[in-house]
């Protein structure tokens, strides 16, 4: 029996004046998959997830969640559909506290409507406490509890890299896209984040994509890779399969060389 | 004892008015240099109903009608004006809100109805202290409750970084123009109460310098606290009588104390006396 | 053509003379707006009371029976250095905190000035003596004066000095270096301190040159610079912040507009007519009709 994708791209072109950022991507991912998205910087990665969550419209083609069109979507109205992400340069809610951060991402998951916060009602009441429940909870995962009150902008660098994922899956998604994070992290942390997406994946039944340049991270994590260059996918495939395929290594080397195995 | 009591009443509306700006600015992050039009449209506006259009019901009843005109009006000015400007960032958006501003007072200057540059008279005392501070004690519980509740808590992403509020699911025009209307609004309600204590209106009263009275009382307080608002409301309210009681020409320097305080507090101390906090009595909650 | 088509047409004439001359001091105002907002993004609010401390010791000046030309160099002067003044002690300790920081004090310092220079200078509006007999050649059905003439031209002179400058001489190019990119030209050695105090002084010296010339048309007070600041903001947003150019287009429509207006609807309408025109450009094209769109990177 054939899978429905979960996230479709198709013929996905993405022009900027007379750059063409991406150029006729086509692609795949299915629930539970995941997946690496790698190629030489410049590529169009970021773009990529740009068009995916709304930021940019793509010039032509289509992006499509469980077979809904996402055409002329705001990103608001696609991470209520179920897709979240994290940003190359964190952008993390600076002067608002760890706890509070997870908990704006609870917004479009959240019942009680506007005059039951002004009024306070029971039904307010019992959705906050449980709200804190699961922020707590998520928190933990990501070993943050203990900070749940510092503000966002005083934690270390690792992790406010964690923040930005556990916020990201506080929006409760199908899908969530990782934008290079393990930049800037040492070996541990970087072993850490790859247990720890496992994780994420079996625990939350979602599909995860990452965008990364740790090469280590990458073989080791992801299940299926695509290789951008120059806004073209020019290779997809298992990791194995990826490491000798010579268009890869042209692309990220740019001469032919002999692959030692 | 009608000057003290002169003075409770503008501080009462002062705090109000300094709130319906903290929305804007101090939640919302959207820097908006107008306020007092709205403030001025929701006088106007309330003043023409109750002077021309007035119900013939119990004062109560009609000072409730005035506050709700004042409300719309206000609030559709805040739509007018936030409908096409609120896509624009930063110092684009704030320019864009001072000419909205001067344009309602050029407006209301031109017209006759309501006595141009002459005034607006004989408005009718249907306001007193009681409902000045009920309305501003209604606002404050609705600022804080607010804050708390998941609505708040989307506004305030706005502020901190709108793409990332984004991305994670706030639809950022919808609470952005939201923050602008009911800003607006509440401004108007202010207005109403303003021109049915003070009985008398001039267009002179909602001008630029007046915008920015406001916004040196939001920014010396704290954007986004609402402790902040009602301190740097009674503050900013009560030093110019200071200065009047020092005598001599103390009052003439008035604006120019005003100007080297903002200045100084956006050298020194931008987040103002409470940041972004409420004063709260537990200790050192120290994030 | 009806007769009173042909007087209509005359008097569309009249407006625009008038509007264009109205509109090159409105120009060169703007100017010193989009010199600083090209350099370091800001908004400078107090730009117009440069003008005013300008204009005002031109006439102390010309009090003291000096002649014209040294008031016009001390008005020059007195708002340059004022400008530098400001830059250093206020607007360079808040360029790191952001935009809207940055506005806010602009605006404060605005205040300041409007409001002490009234105390300082009196509230009462001062006159400045003509320096040479106003001549009204007649054309028609229209007048243009001498003056108008002169306001003109010594406008044009100007953008091309500036055109000149910036093109052509080393610290022009530095001055367009730094508004491309202040870090790029910081590592390249430029001193872009220096650059930005130059930028200021030479732009309120000729907003100064400016107020002097509008002595001729209006009266000098201290809250001369918050209408005449404002309108030429205006300009200077309409023709493109930060492109020079648009500085003198964006002040000639802002004239033109103005003038026409005033006389064929109300002219008590007069003041909202730029404010009018602001929405307008900041809605259909925000960086003005010369400007360019830059886009954020995500």
């Amino acid at each position: 029996m054939k899978l429905i994708p979960l996230l479709d791209l198709e013929h996905v072109t993405m022009k900027f004046g007379g750059l063409t950022a991406v150029n006729d991507v086509s692609l795949k991912v299915y629930p539970r998959d995941l997946v690496a998205i790698i190629g030489p910087n410049g590529a169009g990665k970021t773009t990529l997830f740009n068009t995916i969550t709304g930021i940019y419209t793509p010039t032509s083609g289509s992006v499509s969640l469980d077979q809904k069109n996402l055409k002329n979507s705001k990103s608001s109205a696609i991470t209520e559909l179920g897709i979240a992400r994290t940003f190359q340069n964190i952008r993390l809610f600076k002067n608002l506290s760890v706890i509070d951060n997870i908990k704006l991402a609870k917004h479009t998951r959240i019942q009680y409507g506007f005059w039951s916060g002004i009024f306070r009602t029971k039904r307010f009441h019992q959705e906050e406490n449980k709200i804190e429940e699961e922020c707590l909870k998520l928190l933990a995962l990501f070993k943050l509890d203990d900070k749940k009150d510092y503000l966002a902008k005083n934690l270390a660098y690792g992790q406010q890299r964690k923040l930005e994922m556990a916020r990201a899956l506080a929006t409760e998604p199908k899908l969530l896209l990782l934008d290079e994070p393990a930049a800037g992290m040492n070996p541990t942390e970087t072993r850490e984040l790859t247990e720890l997406i496992h994780l994420i994946r079996d625990q939350f039944n979602i599909a995860v994509i990452l965008i990364e340049h740790d090469m280590k991270l990458v073989m080791g994590l992801a299940e299926k890779i695509f290789v951008l260059d120059y806004g073209n996918l020019i290779a997809e495939g298992s990791p194995a399969e990826i490491q000798n395929n010579k268009r890869v290594i042209e692309a990220y080397l740019g001469v032919e060389i002999e692959v030692n195995s | 004892m009608d000057y003290y009591l002169q003075i409770l009443l503008i501080v009462g509306i002062f705090i109000t008015l300094t709130l319906s700006l903290n929305l804007i600015n101090g939640y919302c992050g959207q820097f908006s240099l107008g306020h007092a039009g709205f403030w001025g449209a929701g006088a106007y506006a309330s003043a023409i109903y109750s002077s021309f259009y007035a119900l013939p019901v119990s004062t109560p009843i009609n000072m409730a009608i005035a506050c709700l005109v004042g409300f719309l009006a206000a609030a559709l000015c805040g739509i007018i004006i936030g409908v096409p400007c609120l896509r624009l960032k930063g110092d684009y958006l704030a320019i864009a809100t001072l000419g909205f501003g001067e344009i309602v007072r050029i407006i209301i200057m031109n017209t006759e109805l309501v006595g141009g540059p002459r005034g607006f008279i004989n408005i009718p005392h249907w306001a007193n202290i009681y409902w000045i501070y009920a309305v501003a004690l209604v606002v404050i519980v609705f600022m804080i409750n607010l804050k708390r509740s998941t609505y708040g808590r989307a506004i305030i992403s706005i502020r901190e970084d709108e793409i990332a509020a984004e991305n994670m699911g706030v639809n950022l025009f919808r609470y952005k123009l939201f923050s602008f209307i009911v800003g607006a609004g509440i401004a108007g309600v202010a207005g109403a109460l303003f021109a049915h204590t003070q009985q008398f209106l001039h267009p002179s009263n909602f001008n630029f310098m007046w915008s920015v009275i406001i916004l040196v009382m939001v920014i010396l307080g704290g954007q986004g606290s609402v402790t902040g608002s009602v301190i740097g409301a009674i503050v900013l309210t009560i030093f110019p009588e200071v200065l009047r009681f020092i005598g001599g020409h103390a009052s003439d320097w008035r604006m120019p104390i005003y100007s080297v305080l903002l200045i100084v507090l956006m050298l020194a101390r931008p987040q103002g006396i409470f940041g972004a906090h409420e004063f709260s009595l537990s200790k050192g909650r120290k994030s | 053509m009806s007769e009173d088509t042909i007087y209509f047409l005359w008097d569309c004439l009249q407006y625009l003379i008038n509007g264009i001359s109205q509109g090159s001091l409105y120009a060169l105002v703007a100017l010193g707006y989009t010199m600083v907002y090209g350099i370091i993004r800001l908004v400078n609010f107090a730009h117009g009371e440069f003008l005013m401390i300008g204009a005002m010791c031109g006439y102390y000046v010309l009090k003291a029976n000096l002649p014209m030309p040294i008031a016009i160099l001390a008005a020059m002067l007195s708002a340059g250095t004022i400008a530098v003044i400001v830059e250093r002690l206020v607007y360079r300790p808040i360029r790191k905190s952001g935009r809207v920081p940055a506005l806010i004090t602009a605006i404060g310092t605005s205040l300041f000035f409007e409001y002490s220079g009234q105390l300082v200078f009196g509230a009462d509006p001062k006159t400045i003596p003509p320096f040479i007999a106003e001549k009204i050649y007649n054309f028609g059905d229209v007048n243009v004066s001498n003056i108008q003439l002169a306001i003109f031209a010594i406008t044009i002179f100007v953008l091309l000095f500036l055109w000149w400058l910036t093109h052509f001489t080393k610290i022009g190019k530095a001055m367009r270096a730094t508004s491309f990119n202040l870090q790029a030209a910081e590592l390249m050695g430029i001193n872009t301190n220096k650059i930005i105090s130059f930028t200021f002084f030479l732009g309120a010296s000729i907003a100064g040159l400016g107020g002097m010339l509008m002595g001729y048309t209006m009266s000098i007070e201290p809250l001369m610079g918050l209408n005449l600041g404002i309108k030429a903001f205006v300009a200077a947003v309409v023709g493109g912040i930060g492109v020079i150019p648009g500085a003198a287009l964006g002040g000639f429509i802002i004239g033109i507009a103005e003038n026409m207006v005033a006389g064929l609807y109300k002219s008590s309408y007069r003041d909202g007519v730029s404010f009018f025109i602001l929405i307008l450009i900041l809605l259909l094209k925000p960086s003005g009709i010369l400007g360019k769109n830059v886009k954020e990177k995500v």
